[in-house]
């Protein structure tokens, strides 16, 4: 019999370590979560990994092999605070490949142009970071370890597709008129990324309770937009809303309503790229197959026998 | 021994075009490796190979001095202008062939830049001795690979040898002799190809009995392969002409 | 079989400080999970010296006997050079 329980945990440290007691629906929603958030990162790396072979200059090559290779990291650190929940992340990778656990359908829209980077970076890791910060302050001590680590590569990531944006829009007018059709693009699904709105979004009041969520998918969509109308002032590009206006009284920017019945329809897998994200990942995975068995024969054969075996 | 300038820039172009289109096969594998921590590992190895070509061709522009930019250079150059050796220029869709074409060619390098280093052009010395440090971890992770494939299962086995038995053809280009070479290519042979070829022992893989292929990449001349591949690459930039990115 | 083992990874970040855990990954041996973490876990030039440890080979104190193994420190104060008063005026001590 655990000593300590679990609401005592939450209640007095605010952090929950792998080995302590915790309800199984906590553990549930945690691996469901975490799971999911690896598989975004590794599913990202599709979409801008479409534009390495292209980027057109040496310097943006460089940057954006970092960055997706970053996003290879992000994945391999939430796949091991998963991990400490007690599961393999192969089982994960396998859920991952069956189509049992989901991954942002963010992912799941095309990159068409070089501006699609930019605005990925932007928008997307934006919008990111903004659901992400307060994850780590979450009470699970793995993920918010990993969530610390994730956000401080992040900065860069956004930083990066900003300067991307920028530079295009304030360069040829074919640059310019890029950079605006990747805005127009991806700022609808940036803001889907925050979720269902509260009164439709069914774990959200649990995860609140259990310190997973901090602040709710609408708090965390305002917030995004007030941070990005600025912004995009800035870039000098126009956002696709034409409700957008600062409001005094409620001190926040109105938008317009986000159409949810495309996010509905994308998460059940009629996205523009569902199909091929989950074809290059399937495909990978099992090309790579040969080589992980011999790597595992190689590692038997030459195991050193332990001290004192026989 | 005084280069003329027109061989030199010949030469470091040799060199930055070794490396940029190993790093540009390179980055086809970020999301495509048979592991994530593979994944990061290739992306990184691909990274040092990127930043040693720009370093290159910023070199190579300087001794041009027609003020032609590290970008002018990889992004405007037709196939019959680029100087890099078949080796790295063929598809590279199979872990085994990457890993075959990693040793052979790190090795080469690491052997060419600690020559390099100690060479009297000191730019092309800062330059490879900071790329020797990275060279030598390429070496390793191609080392290390070599040896889990080739004596890992019996299918890794087959494969790594095939591998090997493809790329072998085009390890002898890198030993020719080259126009403004700062460093005799000969001279590097026996030292390459012993590091080279113990790896491949221990991996008890056998080391091929192959005739080389024509080769001429030096001297512009390249497999079909090339084209295809600056197609993609420098689509975009030509697409734009003269803008800043 | 084919599913590489879980390694845990130290970090020392530089000459002075002790190594510190920093996470996991897998390797199917100790030289790639070695490789793998510098990969992985040095981009960014966090470290000068690495650990790696399989992550089986942990024992861990159980947090069900944390009251046992930890609360018994609890009142023993003398331990701590605060328990002790010290006349007003007196240095060095």
């Amino acid at each position: 019999m655990p000593n300590v329980s679990f609401d005592d945990l939450l209640a007095d440290d605010g952090r929950v370590e792998p080995r302590d007691p915790m309800p199984d629906g906590y553990r549930r929603t945690l691996v469901r979560q975490i799971a999911q958030h690896a598989h975004s990162e590794i599913i990202g790396m599709q979409p801008e990994g479409n534009w390495i072979s292209r980027a057109p200059s040496l310097r943006r090559k460089a940057i954006l092999m970092a960055k997706v290779q970053d996003e290879a990291g992000h994945g391999l650190y939430l796949y091991a605070a998963a991990e400490t929940l007690g599961v393999d992340r192969a089982d994960l990778l396998d859920q991952l490949h069956t189509g049992r656990q989901k991954y942002s359908s963010i992912f799941n829209y095309p990159t068409l142009t070089w501006a699609d980077v930019g605005a990925i970076g932007w928008l997307v890791d934006g919008a990111a970071i903004v659901n992400q910060v307060p994850l780590c302050r979450c009470s699970y001590g793995p993920y918010a370890r990993a969530m610390v680590r994730i956000c401080k590569e992040e900065s860069f990531h956004q930083r990066q597709g900003f300067e991307i944006l920028h530079t295009l829009s304030h360069g040829t007018p074919g640059q310019r008129a890029m950079a605006q059709d990747a805005v127009d693009r991806y700022w609808w699904p940036a803001l889907m990324m925050f979720g269902p709105p509260d009164d439709d979004s069914p774990h959200s009041a649990q995860s609140m309770a259990w310190g997973i969520k901090r602040f709710s998918n609408d708090d965390l969509r305002q917030r995004f937009v007030d941070m990005t109308v600025p912004q995009a002032e800035a870039l000098d590009l126009t956002l696709p809303d034409p409700e957008i206006r600062w409001n005094d009284e409620r001190g926040h920017y109105d938008f317009g309503e986000v159409d949810f019945g495309e996010l509905t329809e994308v998460i059940k897998g009629n996205g523009p790229c569902n199909r091929e994200r989950m074809a290059h990942r399937l495909r990978a995975h099992e090309d790579g197959a040969w080589v992980r068995e011999a790597a595992a024969a190689y590692a038997a054969k030459h195991a050193v026998p332990e001290e004192g075996a026989a | 021994m005084t280069t003329p300038p027109s061989t030199l820039f010949d030469y470091v172009l040799g060199l930055a075009d070794d490396a940029l289109v190993s790093a540009q096969r390179m980055g086809w594998w970020i999301s495509r490796a048979p592991e994530l921590e593979e994944d990061v590992a290739l992306a990184n190895i691909g990274l040092d190979q990127l930043g040693q070509a720009r370093a290159l061709l910023t070199y190579a522009g300087a001794v041009e001095g027609a003020g032609r930019t590290e970008d002018d250079l990889a992004y405007l150059r037709d196939d019959r202008e680029f100087r890099n050796v078949w080796l790295v220029e063929r598809p590279q869709a199979d872990f085994a062939v990457t890993i075959a074409r990693l040793l052979v060619l790190a090795t080469w390098q690491s052997e060419l830049y600690v020559a390099l280093a100690s060479a009297s052009d000191p730019t092309l010395a800062g330059v490879a001795g900071k790329a020797v440090k990275e060279v030598a971890y390429h070496v390793d992770h191609a080392r290390l690979w070599t040896l889990r494939l080739g004596d890992g299962t019996e299918v890794s086995h087959l494969r790594m040898q095939q591998a090997l038995d493809a790329e072998w053809p085009y390890v002898e280009e890198l030993f020719a002799p080259t126009a403004g070479a700062l460093v005799d290519p000969g001279a590097l042979r026996e030292g390459v190809l012993g590091r080279v070829e113990e790896v491949v022992v221990a991996a008890t893989l056998s080391v091929p009995q192959v005739a080389p292929a024509i080769g001429g990449g030096r001297r512009g001349l390249h497999t079909e392969h090339l084209g295809h591949l600056l197609a993609e690459m420098q689509h975009l930039h030509r697409s734009h002409p003269g803008a800043v990115w | 079989m084919n599913d590489w083992p879980l390694w845990e990874v130290f970090v020392r970040s530089r000459r002075g400080l002790s190594h510190v855990h920093v996470g996991s990954l897998h390797a199917p041996d100790a030289e790639l999970a070695l490789r793998n973490a510098r990969d992985l876990y040095t981009r960014r030039q966090e470290g000068i010296s690495l650990w790696v440890v399989p992550s089986a080979q942990i024992v861990a104190s159980d947090p069900g006997e944390r009251e046992a193994f930890f609360d018994p420190a609890d009142d023993k104060v003398y331990r701590h050079p605060t328990f002790y008063s010290v006349p007003e005026g007196v240095e060095h001590l």
